[in-house]
């Protein structure tokens, strides 16, 4: 889909990395109960992650300690096989892609200059950014040249979440960290987004590790569920599996009474498994 | 109307004392309202505590702060600078600080988590999306600057004050009209300047 001049990665691999998290917890100052206690987790390199639970049970923390946005107060936190904490907290952030609910965008940049902030953080040419610019546009189905020149304040939700996950994916990161990306926008652009980013998981086979609360986002998109629940992971499966054979009944309620419907959710996946 | 017809290359001198002595007060501000804008934004308590200060400062009468500075400093411009530097702080500091609190979190957490440092975070992310409210404070103290820099003419300093105190004690209105009107011209043009600079970066 791109060139493969402009696609070429500083270290030289495509794909995606291996993240490790063990004995990993969070505590607040003052906080009387830890976000996220003792928890161990495996996410295998090009893996779509979920983490799944309601909210403040510690999965956008969890998540922060990947890039560390958040500094874990106990345990380690690996990326193919390194502590993350042994490097520029700056420099690896640059190579994890990082989506959020809100997105973000720098309304006083074009949607070009905000899909090439981080190659221009990282001194890429010229050419090279701008090539790389209108291929994650056409990746994520946006006409270079009608949205380039655009700013953020032009585009509607579901476009400007676009912007958001190809700015996330500029610098072809290994790992793609995704923070309720969806949850802000109606149910019908929330459908399309999640096709779209199963599609770009599908050929980038980027690691992906995505945060929801929402039942049927995390079945559609995840290989793999990871349920979490009071800063504790409760169950760790497929979504046949977290479907089928709910671990507790905390998972039963969180999926629900009707196994029945979500189980047609299953029967169209949207990613291949 | 008379004075002015008839003694228009001195207003126009004595004005474009004003003006020099209004931007260079300024610029001395905002070099220091700037920096201390975003430690008092990043602080709550040191916030609170500087607001408070430069509240107190802006309630002392300016004739006051101008008779006190002179026992000081002497008679002249730079005591008439370190008055209005001292005025315009209270003014220029709430539009740093309720501009760079005002910013929106998610921004600051995008700009962080893609990989920018704290200081191209400020300076890159942080300062473009307060720049209207910041500019909204420079606006309404230059305009008050231009008010205040006529008590200037009273330690020696010069500017139109110089036409209004010679008015006065001459008992000559055409004299006090013509300072007046000038100073109240000028505070006009760098009000509406300021507001196509205001309108220019919103985004």
């Amino acid at each position: 889909m791109t060139s493969s001049s402009s696609t070429a990665s500083a270290d030289g691999t495509g794909g995606g990395a291996r993240v490790e998290l063990r004995g990993v917890s969070v505590r607040y100052p003052g906080g009387a109960l830890a976000a996220v206690n003792g928890v161990d987790l495996v996410i295998e390199a090009g893996e779509f992650a979920v983490l799944l639970g309601p909210s403040g049970c510690g999965k956008s923390t969890l998540v922060r300690t990947i890039n560390r946005l958040v500094e874990p107060t106990a345990g380690t936190v690996l990326i193919d096989g390194a502590n993350v904490r042994a490097r520029d907290p700056v420099e690896l952030r640059r190579g994890i892609g990082y989506v959020i609910q809100a997105v973000g965008l720098f309304p006083h940049y074009t949607v070009a200059e905000n899909v090439a902030v981080v190659p221009n953080l990282l001194g890429w040419d010229r050419a090279r950014t701008d090539a790389r610019v209108d291929d994650l546009l056409k990746l994520i189905r946006l006409d270079p040249a009608q949205y380039r020149a655009r700013k953020p304040r032009q585009l509607s939700g579901g476009e400007a979440q676009r912007v958001g996950v190809a700015r996330a994916l500029a610098a072809q990161p290994r790992v793609l960290l995704m923070d309720e990306p969806f949850a802000a926008v109606d149910a019908i652009v929330r459908a399309s987004l999640q096709e779209e980013i199963a599609r770009v998981h599908r050929e980038l086979r980027t690691t992906v590790v995505f945060v929801t609360h929402d039942v049927d986002e995390a079945l559609r998109l995840a290989d793999r569920i990871v349920v979490m629940n009071a800063g504790r992971v409760v169950q760790t499966g497929s979504p046949r599996d977290v479907l089928e054979h709910p671990a507790g009944d905390f998972v039963r309620h969180l999926v629900g009474v009707d196994p029945e419907t979500r189980r047609l959710v299953l029967e169209r996946p949207l990613v291949e498994r | 109307m008379t004075y002015l017809a008839t003694h228009a290359a001195r207003v126009g001198e004595l004005l474009g004392q004003h003006v020099v002595l209004v931007l260079v007060s300024l610029a001395i501000a905002l070099a220091i309202a700037l920096p201390l804008g975003v430690a008092a934004a990043r602080s709550e308590r040191f916030g609170g505590a500087i607001l408070a200060l430069a509240g107190v400062l802006y309630t002392v009468p300016s004739l006051a702060l101008l008779a006190l500075l002179v026992a000081v400093l002497g008679l002249g411009q730079p005591t008439a600078v370190v008055a209005l530097v001292i005025y315009a702080q209270m003014i220029l500091l709430r539009g740093v600080v309720a501009g760079l609190r005002g910013v929106d979190a998610a921004l600051v957490d995008a700009a962080r988590g893609l990989g920018f440092t704290a200081r191209q975070t400020l300076l890159r992310v942080e300062f473009p999306a307060a720049l209207p409210v910041v500019l909204g404070g420079v606006r309404v103290a230059t305009v008050s600057l231009v008010a205040l820099a006529t008590v200037a003419a009273w330690i020696n300093a010069g500017g139109l004050g110089v036409l209004l105190f010679e008015g006065i004690s001459t008992d000559n209105p055409e004299k006090i009209f013509a300072g007046a009107l000038a100073a109240a011209a000028l505070a006009i043009a760098a009000d509406l300047l300021l507001r196509g600079a205001e309108r220019a970066v919103r985004t």
